[in-house]
């Protein structure tokens, strides 16, 4: 069925920097994509009720502040406690190379970092939808 | 359990999945509801409008934590534009209305027009459905932000709040017509601008000339940011829900717009007919080449269409 891929676009923790998430949710808006963007300051638990309320197909985060290996699995936990399992997850923003095979590990499918070219971005959601 | 029942239950993930099927013209949905009709009408619908930028998001974000005081469950249903030309939307509603989020009893849906011209989406109808019968005692449908005629909110809501805010033109746009007149209760929003009291009464001059004198629209001024007259906006709302409800007028009203409803459903399902037909063997392809050649017309080429559905 050919139907609008709906994407999350959020930012947990605490810094206040939405310009590359902005750029991203821009990108997969022009990808054709339902893009909901929730917005600075998010807890890990609103981004799952939202992820669920909104019912969407991934979850993409940002983060520049460092908080990334605390919050990113948090976010896979709370929405596996919720029985979602069909949902794609990603992340980006400064993330150190020696963080990524653990994230990955914990359940984010990707992480995208600094230099990555929203195309990549969008052929990858588009390759690794869970449904 | 099926999603029926889930949704019976209180099943949160249900209730997303049925409004996605909807959205996605997924017939099985449409089946459910079939089943679950009977469950409906319990919810009160509040259709919140205005231009893009007014605050409608953020004043549904105030008023509906008043509702939540009160002990009321909350649909919430925010229509963003989809874009023409990629089939993409950016729906930003939610960020007014964070706070909300992890509130058990508020549900909130963040949904494209996706083609839809009349401020709001094809499914909402369907949406709104899911949300009554989901148990919730009121729904918000926030439309796209609208010009002069984006007035279907009209079709859906039990009471239409007009979202206005100072200074956006002169007496005269508040006679033209459109979607000045379906306004049940209008808010001034962010009227600790100048102009908020000149806007009122310009509105207000304007319902002097109406011919309703059985209920006349009350014309509030809000701040939703500074959470400012919200409780008197809340006031004027439900009054006007006692007015329908005393006067009968809110069978009335749900009538017209289940009569609006059915020929929609039918508008869709002879269009998506008469569709399947002229784009299978690229027959709309040929019909505009002849018509581009003179051997035909947009008129005769209609009527060949059509006379494909009679067959």
């Amino acid at each position: 069925m050919d139907r609008p891929i709906r994407v999350l676009v959020a930012k947990p923790g605490l810094d206040g920097h939405d310009r590359g998430a902005k750029v991203i949710a821009r990108a997969l808006r022009d990808a054709g994509m339902e893009v909901i963007y929730t917005g600075l300051r998010q807890t890990p638990e609103q981004i799952v009720q939202a992820a669920i309320q909104e019912d969407v197909d991934v979850v993409a985060m940002s983060i520049l502040s460092g908080a990334h290996n605390h919050l990113f699995p948090k976010v896979v936990n709370l929405l596996r406690e919720e029985g979602v399992d069909d949902v794609l997850i990603i992340g980006g923003g400064v993330i150190p190379d020696e963080d990524i095979p653990k994230l990955k590990e914990a359940g984010i499918e990707e992480i995208f970092t600094p230099g990555t070219s929203t195309k990549e971005v969008v052929e990858f959601i588009k390759n690794n939808l869970k449904r | 359990m099926d999603l029926g029942e889930r949704l019976l239950n209180g099943d949160r993930r249900a209730c997303a999945r049925l409004i996605t099927m909807l959205e996605n013209n997924d017939n099985e949905a449409i089946d459910i509801l079939r089943d679950l009709y009977k469950y409906s009408g319990n919810a009160y619908v509040i259709g919140v409008t205005g231009a893009p930028g007014s605050g409608k998001s953020t004043l549904t974000d105030k008023i509906v934590k008043e509702f939540r005081k009160k002990g009321k469950k909350i649909g919430i249903l925010a229509i963003d534009p989809t874009s023409p030309f990629t089939g993409g939307a950016i729906l930003g509603d939610r960020i007014r209305m964070n706070d909300l989020t992890l509130d058990k009893n508020v549900f909130i849906r963040s949904m494209g027009t996706r083609g839809a011209l009349g401020g709001m989406s094809r499914a909402t109808w369907g949406a709104v459905k899911v949300l009554d019968i989901f148990g919730m005692d009121y729904i918000f449908i926030e439309t796209v932000g609208v010009g002069q005629s984006e007035i279907d909110i009209v079709k859906i809501a039990d009471t239409v709040l007009m979202v206005m805010v100072p200074n956006l033109g002169d007496d005269i746009q508040a006679i033209k017509a459109g979607i000045m007149e379906i306004a049940d209760v209008f808010a001034i929003n962010k009227s600790d601008l100048e102009g908020a009291d000149r806007t009122k009464l310009e509105i207000e001059m304007n319902l002097d000339l109406s011919e309703d004198k059985e209920y006349r629209p009350p014309v509030v001024k809000v701040s939703a940011r500074q959470n400012k007259g919200i409780d008197d906006l809340i006031d004027k709302l439900m009054e006007h829900r006692r007015y329908l409800e005393d006067t009968g007028k809110i069978i009335e009203r749900r009538k017209k717009n289940i009569k609006l409803e059915i020929m929609k459903l039918i508008e869709e399902e002879l269009m998506s007919l008469i569709m399947d037909k002229a784009f299978r063997e690229n027959l709309i392809e040929d019909l505009a080449n002849d018509v581009i050649a003179k051997e035909t017309d947009p008129y005769t080429a209609k009527e060949r269409l059509i006379d494909l559905i009679k067959e």
